[in-house]
């Protein structure tokens, strides 16, 4: 029995705004002048969940895979510019995460389809696609700053290797290392520390929706491993289609930021 | 060995670093590059390994166009020793085998050591790691680590800027012993008017781009006749003299 289910779940919904009035309550007593924002902050999520859920519904019953794609490569796009910009300085940054992102979200939910972990439902692909493209556009930012930052201190070294007759891929070989293991750090961190310090939103999710929460980790153990895999292709492909824009056709350095 | 004809270099924003540079390097010669900061030696030097390319104009290494030549071997043949030592991490023995590794060929212990006596260094000294070896050594390891790939010509980017003058005088007698006992040929990239004096048979006076003067290092240095030669070698600011392209002793 789900804990909150259509609009029986209004009363409750109104009566969490009390939770509201008493943090608004202690702005005001407090004097610290938030009261306008947290009734701004209320009334927008307010509306822009209910907007998100409308749209979700309407989204979900489509049975059109192409719809499906079309909104997959959306969020790919979105999610490209934006790791695109954390790594500003690397050449063609965007297209890079762009593809990157594609990339692993492809051989993810492929895989995932594939082995039949998931049906191919706008229901499940979507809400997961967005999980692992969410990811992997963290992973891919991190990873193009980090190119930028080791191409730019390491360039002496880089290029006495090219001096010494390395390709560019001999050349950056220790950095593109390094950059892969600090993209994915962070992601294998999570995971190790999951349950313990942490119930992830899956989980909680799942429990808050009625599922037993045996049922609610196995599902949250496929979504960690999916977010790890897709984590660690996105970071490869952008690690190494990344590293390419620094170097010319004839293995010299060039667009290295000042 | 190597012939530079008629070289200029334009940086990607429109800057023109070296203007219409001619000159030949014999086999065997030591020939330095000399000229005040941002006179454009180090660009200079780097377009004849191709990490800035040589366009327009052309550089030929015995007779062959080094844009013709794969990228990979001709940075073998022309090898390479910059300001700082610019070591790998790991240990002296894997700095020295870098280069055979890149076509997976892996040198023995005793090639390694040999190569690191070519350089005067001991052997005890092949497995210390490089964060441990003093900046004469591992300037010396930057030499050995070139040699590695057997090279005819080496191009030096001011490797004794950082370093001591007893250091200094050892790489200065180090690159004469490889000329004379491996029969390489040096591209030596100074801004010390006395180093040149001392290592070199030929100097090429380069200043805002512009070859200024070019000729026997002796002859060059003792003329006093050329005042912007003078005033250079008495340590005064050069560039912004006006420049006569070619020079009194140019003879390309």
């Amino acid at each position: 029995m789900p804990i909150l289910s259509g609009l029986d779940a209004l009363p409750r919904v109104l009566a969490a705004l009390v939770l509201v009035i008493v943090a608004a309550g202690i702005a005001w007593w407090q004097k610290v002048d938030l009261e306008r924002d947290i009734g701004v902050a209320t009334v927008r999520s307010f509306v822009q969940l209910i907007a998100i859920g409308y749209i979700l519904e309407a989204v979900f019953d489509t049975t059109n895979p192409l719809f499906i794609v079309l909104i997959l490569m959306v969020m790919t796009t979105i999610a490209g510019y934006t790791a695109g910009q954390r790594g500003a300085g690397v050449p063609n940054a965007r297209l890079v995460a762009g593809v990157a992102i594609a990339a692993g979200t492809l051989v993810t939910l492929g895989l995932l389809v594939g082995l039949r972990v998931f049906r191919f439902e706008a229901r499940l692909i979507i809400p997961i696609g967005g999980m692992v493209i969410g990811n992997a556009m963290t992973t891919c930012g991190l990873v193009l700053a980090r190119l930028r930052d080791e191409i730019k201190t390491t360039r002496t070294q880089i290029e006495a290797a090219l001096a010494l007759g390395a390709t560019p891929r001999q050349s950056v070989a220790g950095q593109l290392r390094r950059v892969l293991k600090s993209g994915l750090l962070p992601v294998i961190d999570s995971t190790k520390i999951v349950g313990i310090i942490q119930l992830p939103g899956t989980m909680t999710g799942m429990i808050l929706g009625g599922a037993t929460p045996l049922a609610a980790v196995q599902t949250q153990i496929i979504v960690l491993y999916m977010l790890l895999g897709a984590a660690a292709f996105s970071a490869l492909a952008t690690a190494l289609l990344g590293y390419r824009g620094f170097f010319s056709a004839a293995y010299q350095v060039q667009h290295v930021p000042q | 060995m190597l012939d530079v004809r008629h070289l200029t270099y334009t940086t990607v924003d429109g800057t023109t670093l070296l203007k219409d540079i001619s000159f030949q390097v014999a086999p065997k010669a030591i020939v330095t590059l000399m000229g005040p900061s941002g006179s454009g030696k180090s660009t200079l030097l780097r377009t004849l390994n191709r990490l800035n390319e040589p366009a327009p104009g052309t550089v030929w290494l015995k007779e062959r166009d080094i844009t013709t030549i794969p990228v990979v071997e001709l940075r073998r043949a022309v090898g390479m020793v910059f300001q700082s030592a610019a070591l790998f991490d790991g240990t002296v023995a894997d700095n020295v085998r870098y280069g055979p590794a890149l076509l997976k060929q892996r040198l023995s212990d005793a090639e390694c050591v040999a190569l690191l006596a070519q350089v005067g260094l001991p052997a005890e000294l092949l497995e210390r790691n490089i964060g441990l070896v003093s900046g004469g050594q591992a300037q010396r390891v930057a030499f050995a680590r070139a040699l590695a790939n057997q090279p005819s010509v080496l191009l030096l980017d001011e490797p004794t800027s950082a370093l001591d003058p007893a250091a200094t005088l050892m790489i200065e007698q180090l690159v004469r012993d490889l000329r004379d006992r491996l029969g390489l040929t040096f591209v030596w990239v100074t801004h010390n008017v006395a180093q040149a004096r001392r290592v070199s048979d030929r100097t090429l006076l380069l200043v805002n781009g512009i070859v200024a003067d070019w000729g026997d290092t002796g002859h060059l240095l003792d003329d006093t006749h050329h005042d912007l030669v003078q005033r250079f070698a008495l340590g005064e600011d050069v560039s912004q003299l006006p420049v006569q392209p070619g020079g009194p002793h140019a003879n390309p």
